[in-house]
């Protein structure tokens, strides 16, 4: 994002985000729908980060952001009701599950790797289905809420105040962001660039690729456990569906729709699912049909995403 | 002490042998050629070396020291670098990335989730430098993949000289080049073996090139060794001329 276009289109981007709770409703949309964008978007920049910049599908990121919601969940709900510290251990957690399943798979390429990311995530899901006791099982995690943040001179009642929480998003999304774009801009960032264009070139320039994929995912699960984190916060509530494989699926989808290769595309990808989804669903049942559709046109047509398809045009 | 030592390596693949129990010495500031026939194992011989795969059996020694199970990555660290048969390099990034890369990498920075202004002129400079003796300057931010063959393989010979080797592997790299951009990289080569002494290992097809450059030849025959000696004594070997020679020409 050197050029001139790409800094115009990240600060307008910006400035639409700022202000999406005021000119969303003119169009139909409500705050809460803003918020769930956002959160998506930063599960899918999340998955993007390895995908798009590392060159590795992972097809079991939900395992990450499960690990994120229940951790922060679980934290309001058993330890301590605080919301920071609800999404500080919700992404310890995720931390920690995604460097013990990275150790085991990252040797592992293409197909391989994703079909073992799905299994790890399955484990996940069967584990918070059936240890009911602690998780609330099929029925989900109840009975706790995001708590109002007290920041000594004043509280941000984000619980009552929808607005409030959408902004409490937008700052972690902002901060996310803006470490995986340092990161992807430093000279670690570029040995990813560097798997992800050759493995072998690589290799033989003298980087340990398998460490450095591990690294990458983790960096990338603890991305995506904040978003599952703030995602239970969405309606107070996680159920065993956050850590299904149609979840990492959809983290997915929502990459490769917006452009995997652009930083933001995931961002474009997830306001066009949610959207959809919240919009055609009401109308009819076959939302995910259509959905599907759209992928694969968009998949066949602009194989490089809705973001890589304008940057085409302005020969970038 | 001897650069490089290849003692006696062999490797199987089922029941082909690709290389057949190859001795071998590179001399620190030698430049070394491997000849043969197609499918003579010249490729697997240098995967060897650089630690693609290991050996079936026998040992490697790089100053000495055995390097026979020295991961890959690990040996450029120890410093042997090397060019493919087949261009690899990174197509979707600047020419000027894909020298960043190894720069930085040579420099102990790939773990760096940031880096200094004084590191990062530093880096830049060094990259710069590399554009400019390998004639890419003017091509620093076009993509790598749209460059012409021979500037492709020139950025590859480039990010393998920007990690500083000791010895340097190279795998055909004049191949499919016209005669001009042959001229410019056999240019850039003696340069780098008359002028910085680096020691250098080149597998050739053309004649021509090798016996400009070479010090000693090795010529392979299906993974064996079948003469070993210097321009002079290798182009008088009748059973190379047999083997080799005479198909060439
Ligand atoms: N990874 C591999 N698996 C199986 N067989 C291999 C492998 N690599 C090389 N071979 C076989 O080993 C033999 C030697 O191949 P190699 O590529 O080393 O030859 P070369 O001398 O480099 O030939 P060329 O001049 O065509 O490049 C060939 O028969 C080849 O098919
Ligand atoms: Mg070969």
């Amino acid at each position: 994002m050197k050029n001139l276009e790409g800094r115009i289109g990240t600060i307008i981007l910006w400035l639409l985000l700022l202000t999406a709770p005021y000119w969303m409703p003119l169009f139909g949309g409500y705050t809460g729908l803003g918020t769930r964008v956002l959160v998506l978007a930063l599960a899918a920049m999340s998955v993007n980060f390895l995908l798009g910049f590392t060159g590795v599908l992972s097809f079991g990121h939900a395992a990450f952001f499960g690990l994120g919601a229940y951790g922060a969940g679980m934290t309001i709900k058993y330890i301590y009701a605080s919301t920071m510290l609800g999404l500080a251990i919700g992404v310890l957690v995720g931390i920690l599950g995604a460097m013990i399943i990275g150790a085991m798979i990252v040797r592992l390429r293409g197909v391989y790797f994703a079909m073992v990311t799905i299994a790890f995530g399955q484990v996940f899901y069967f584990v918070a289905f059936r240890w009911s006791s602690l998780t609330g099982g099929d029925d989900g995690l109840t009975g706790w809420k995001r708590v109002p943040l007290d920041l000594g001179v004043t509280q941000i009642d984000i619980l009552h105040n929808d607005i409030a929480f959408y902004y409490l998003v937008l700052v972690c999304v902002a901060v996310c962001s803006a470490a995986m774009a340092l990161l992807l801009r430093s000279p670690f960032g570029r040995t990813l660039l560097a798997i992800r264009e050759n493995e072998r070139r690589a290799r033989f320039l003298g980087i340990p690729v398998d460490k450095h994929i591990w690294m990458s995912f983790v960096c990338s699960a603890a991305f995506c456990s904040v978003a599952g984190a703030l995602y239970a916060y969405l309606d107070n509530f996680v159920d065993p569906r956050a850590f299904r494989w149609e979840q990492s699926g959809d983290f997915v989808i929502m990459a490769v729709l917006g452009g995997m290769r652009s930083f933001w595309g995931p961002l474009i990808g997830a306001a066009v699912f949610v959207v959809l989804q919240d919009k055609i669903s009401s109308v009819t049942d076959y939302w995910m049909s259509i959905l599907g559709l759209l992928f694969v046109l968009a998949v066949v047509f602009f194989p490089r995403g809705v973001l890589g398809v304008v940057k085409r045009k302005q020969g970038l | 002490m001897s650069l490089l030592d290849v003692r006696d390596v062999s490797r199987h693949f089922g029941s082909l042998v690709a290389v057949d129990h190859v001795s071998f010495k590179v001399e620190p500031g030698e430049l070394r050629a491997v000849i043969g026939p197609n499918g003579a194992g010249k490729t697997t011989f240098f995967n060897l070396i650089s630690g693609l795969f290991p050996p079936s059996s026998g040992s490697i020694l790089l100053d000495g020291q055995d390097i026979t199970t020295v991961p890959a990555h690990r040996r450029v660290g120890l410093g042997i670098s090397r060019t493919f048969q087949i261009t690899e390099i990174f197509p979707e990034l600047t020419v000027r990335d894909n020298l960043l890369i190894p720069v930085e990498s040579a420099a102990g920075l790939r773990l760096r989730p940031w880096i200094s202004r004084a590191d990062r002129v530093k880096v830049a400079d060094r990259v710069q430098e590399l554009l400019e003796s390998g004639g890419l300057a003017d091509k620093a931010e076009r993509l790598a993949g749209e460059l012409s063959h021979g500037d492709q393989r020139a950025t590859e010979i480039m990010m393998s000289l920007a990690l500083q080797p000791r010895l340097l592997l190279l795998d055909e790299p004049t191949a499919g080049m016209g005669d001009q951009e042959t001229r410019d990289v056999v240019r850039v080569i003696r340069n780098l073996h008359k002028k910085e002494g680096l020691s250098i290992v080149l597998i050739e097809h053309d004649m021509r090139v090798i016996f400009h450059l070479a010090d000693r030849i090795m010529v392979l025959a299906e993974g064996a060794v079948l003469a070993d000696g210097t321009p002079a004594e290798i182009a008088a070997d009748e059973r190379v001329q047999a083997a080799y020679l005479g198909s060439a020409e």
